[in-house]
């Protein structure tokens, strides 16, 4: 690959950004950004998030949108840690697997409308986000649950880490769902690029019924599409409840937008067809940079949600100005 | 030559209607059969039939010489034929190579993606056509005429006997024309049969062995395509003779010009462009796509301005930055491409014509006028001899040629003074064309300046009376109609592509 094409690639625009960012907070407050605490700190708020991407990523290049997934990992959460709470069953894999579970029958419930009555993505997703919520909060519940109040497993699991580093000061620990976030990439990774599935989920983002005419079971994809990012979903649900220690009804949801704006800075067209794991999680990194160390600069917290506006126009208009400038490049060769 | 597939007295109705009346078509190995006639003579239910698509009413189907009990899609494939659409049925976001090669992983039934193979087999499909493209490129960024190679090639890895090319050339430079040509010869070379369907006449009898000609759902004309000309298929296709007559045009002495344009240029695209349009004139621009012909349109259109140089109208220098300026000063432009750029297809007939001029037709309250606007929609549907039942019908339930004229209709409810049309009769069969080219020529009569883009020339010549040549950007010659001929401009034109 040379460098014209890598300098056309999103994920490398993205990554200077990263990294002119970086630089920036590094040099005007190097104490505070350039610590192992930091790193880890920011690593630890990618997790969550960079889950949840993982899901919509496959979502945006099938060409559909998936804003439903937050409601799916409060309501796995929710379930999940009451099932273990009146069940008396403290187990850390049983939560995930209750939350997996949880997650992929919702995740179905949106294949159905989806794949099989063939309703917009948007419509059907923001029907379901209100739906699966409403339903959580009056058949289920309200009430926050604090974890070390009614679990000791689970809310031990909030210590469970990867990677400890001794310091002058204290210690600086990497939480151990780091790995479950990585593993979880390298597996959507592997479906995309390396089987028929994922790439028929490229197919279906670039020309549905072109997809449809090769032979590819646009209804069957559309399910697993769905399915697995519910189940991703309720995973990152129990993620996030591990992580705060306690299942609140009224978390998660509205969290949707900035996970969507991840993928679509990491080069996700939102009309589909394109889109890769390593650009989301960059862009899963440059939101929780700004999120997190903003502050850093001195910025007051009012103005991230500014910043991050600023990237996503400039992120989706360098690659609109690239598109127009080969066009024009074109009139003049032919 | 042995026999691949034989339809015997195919019958196919629809609703009562018959598409096809008993159609006989034999198709060889290593033939290249020409099928041509006017839309709605049935050749595309014919196509359907031979795809699988369709199921005939009655009828045989014979393939090698066994007939078939059962004829669907997946029977023809089998059976080795292979229908290459217009759409090409493309995936734009994905590289050449996967998208030469999906196809026969998926038939595989292959679960994981081995990328090493899917190399390999493009590889082996691009080396099958002869045809050189680049594996790592998205097919989003190559042309028409690259995609339409990959389309054909995907097909010949299917291990094609049967090849169907369904208007293959409509959006073709005369170069990439050549090419493509080349392409299908080599495919007839390894025994591959063709079935080349068009509605360029000259293309036809260029590549064709066999042409067969259908109207009204009958095949009206089987012959070898060095026993018949131009005019004997266009009879055949439309039932009566076509009497294309030239334009003859003088602008009178001393007549300040409608249009005149001096030293236009938009860098990239076209230079030091200067001509002039009268009243009544026909003036028609040539060159091969990417000569900037289309830039200098859209420029004239405002929708691209030009960057330097000075357009007058009727002597007063004019500035054009706008579609709205062009609007204003009364130009009208009729795009290449009607389906996209200058129609809503899912609107009805009715609110398509009266789209440009629904301010016209507003009443004192500002609400629209409906008498008037159903007076104006009668008057261009009897006008324009636009063929429908029902003008609260959407759009694209119109034949190509009746589209043209709503996209025509549009503009001239806007009475203009200019009137720019880019490729008026692109994908328009042979008798819808003829009258457009009355209608082009009445219009100027009636004083309207006509400004007519295309690399049609038999076109040309029947419309125009001056021709100008453009070439990378720059005028190349100007030319009175009477001063040139059809052989000599598309011999002109030729040497351009080189």
């Amino acid at each position: 690959m040379n460098w014209r094409a890598l300098f056309a690639r999103q994920e490398f625009i993205i990554l200077l950004v990263l990294i002119a960012l970086c630089a920036v907070i590094a040099i005007i407050n190097p104490t505070a950004f350039l610590s192992v605490q930091n790193l880890f700190r920011i690593l630890r708020a990618c997790i969550v998030i960079g889950i949840f991407a993982l899901g919509t990523l496959m979502v945006l290049i099938s060409g559909g949108i998936d804003v439903s997934f937050p409601a799916i990992a409060i309501t796995a959460l929710y379930i999940s840690t009451r099932i273990i709470v009146d069940t008396g069953i403290d187990s850390v894999p049983l939560a995930f697997l209750l939350g997996a579970l949880i997650g992929l029958g919702l995740g179905l419930i949106n294949g159905v409308f989806i794949g099989i009555f063939r309703l917009p993505t948007l419509i059907v997703t923001l029907g379901t986000l209100n739906l699966f919520r409403g339903a959580l909060l009056f058949f289920v519940g309200s009430e926050r649950i604090r974890l070390s109040e009614v679990t000791t497993n689970l809310a031990d699991a909030s210590r469970l880490n990867l990677i400890t580093v001794p310091l002058a000061r204290g210690e600086a620990s990497l939480h151990f769902t780091f790995a479950l976030l990585i593993a979880l990439a390298l597996l959507v990774w592997f479906i995309l690029s390396r089987t028929m599935l994922g790439r028929a989920i490229y197919a279906i983002g670039g020309d549905r019924e072109a997809a449809e005419r090769a032979g590819f079971n646009i209804v069957r994809t559309q399910f697993f599409i769905y399915g697995f990012v519910g189940l991703l979903a309720g995973i990152g649900g129990i993620v996030f409840g591990i992580l705060s220690r306690e299942a609140d009804p009224f978390s998660i949801v509205g969290t949707e937008l900035d996970v969507i704006a991840a993928v679509v800075l990491g080069g996700a067209l939102i009309t589909g067809g394109r889109g890769t794991v390593i650009g989301t999680l960059l862009g899963v990194l440059l939101i929780t940079v700004i999120s997190s160390n903003l502050v850093l600069l001195g910025i007051p917290t009012e103005w991230q949600r500014f910043v991050i506006g600023v990237l996503i126009i400039i992120g989706v208009g360098i690659p609109a100005l690239q598109a127009l400038r080969k066009r024009r490049l074109r009139v003049q060769t032919a | 030559m042995a026999e691949l597939l034989r339809l015997e007295q195919i019958v196919k109705s629809f609703a009562g209607v018959q598409a096809l009346k008993g159609v006989d078509l034999t198709l060889n190995q290593g033939e290249i059969t020409c099928l041509v006639g006017e839309n709605g003579c049935g050749k595309s239910t014919l196509i359907k039939i031979i795809s699988g698509f369709y199921q005939a009413d009655h009828g045989r189907i014979v393939v090698t010489g066994q007939p078939v009990a059962q004829w669907h899609p997946i029977e023809a494939i089998r059976a080795g034929i292979q229908v290459i659409y217009q759409d090409f049925s493309l995936f734009p976001n994905l590289s050449v190579a996967e998208n030469l090669a999906l196809n026969s992983q998926l038939s595989a039934r292959k679960r994981f993606v081995n990328w090493r193979e899917i190399r390999g087999i493009a590889q082996e499909a691009l080396s099958r056509t002869e045809v050189d493209l680049p594996l790592d490129a998205l097919v989003s960024d190559l042309g028409v005429a690259d995609k339409q190679l990959i389309a054909i090639s995907r097909a010949i890895l299917q291990d094609a006997r049967l090849v169907v090319m369904d208007e293959p050339t409509t959006a073709l430079t005369e170069k990439e024309v050549r090419a493509l040509f080349k392409v299908v010869r080599n495919l007839q070379a390894k025994g591959i049969a063709i079935l080349f369907v068009s509605h360029k006449l000259n293309e036809v009898l260029e590549i064709a062995e066999r042409v067969v000609v259908m109207r009204n759902g009958e095949k009206v004309l089987e012959t070898p395509a060095t026993q018949v000309d131009a005019r004997q298929i266009g009879v055949a296709m439309t039932g009566r003779e076509i009497a294309e007559s030239t334009y003859d045009f003088t602008p009178p002495e001393g007549e300040t010009p409608l249009l005149e344009v001096n030293q236009l240029s938009l860098p990239g695209a076209f230079e030091d462009i200067h001509f002039k349009l009268h009243r009544g004139e026909i003036l028609g621009i040539t060159g091969l796509l990417g000569s900037g012909r289309t830039e200098l349109a859209k420029a004239l259109f405002g929708e691209t301005p030009a960057q330097r140089g000075t357009i007058k109208l009727n002597g007063q220098p004019v500035s054009i930055r706008s579609i709205q300026d062009a609007i204003y000063h009364r130009i009208g432009y009729v795009p290449e491409d009607r389906l996209t750029e200058g129609l809503f297809l899912q609107r009805s007939i009715g609110s398509n014509i009266v789209t440009s001029t629904l301010k016209a037709l507003l009443n004192r309250v500002g609400f629209v006028d409906s008498d008037r606007v159903n007076q104006q929609i009668r008057d261009w549907v009897t006008g324009l001899h636009i063929k429908t039942q029902d003008v609260s019908l959407p759009v694209r339930s119109l034949s190509g040629g009746n589209q043209q004229r709503i996209v025509l209709s549009k503009w001239l409810a806007a009475n203009p003074e200019i009137l720019i049309l880019n490729g008026p009769t692109v994908g328009v069969d042979v008798g819808s064309k003829d009258e457009l080219h009355q209608i082009i020529k009445d219009l100027a009569r009636k004083g309207i300046g006509i400004i007519v883009i295309s690399d049609d020339i038999p076109e040309l010549m029947a419309t125009c009376n001056r021709v100008m040549l453009m070439r990378r950007g720059r005028i190349d010659e100007q030319m009175t109609i009477r001063q040139t001929n059809e052989h000599d401009l598309s011999a002109k034109l030729r040497q351009l592509a080189v």
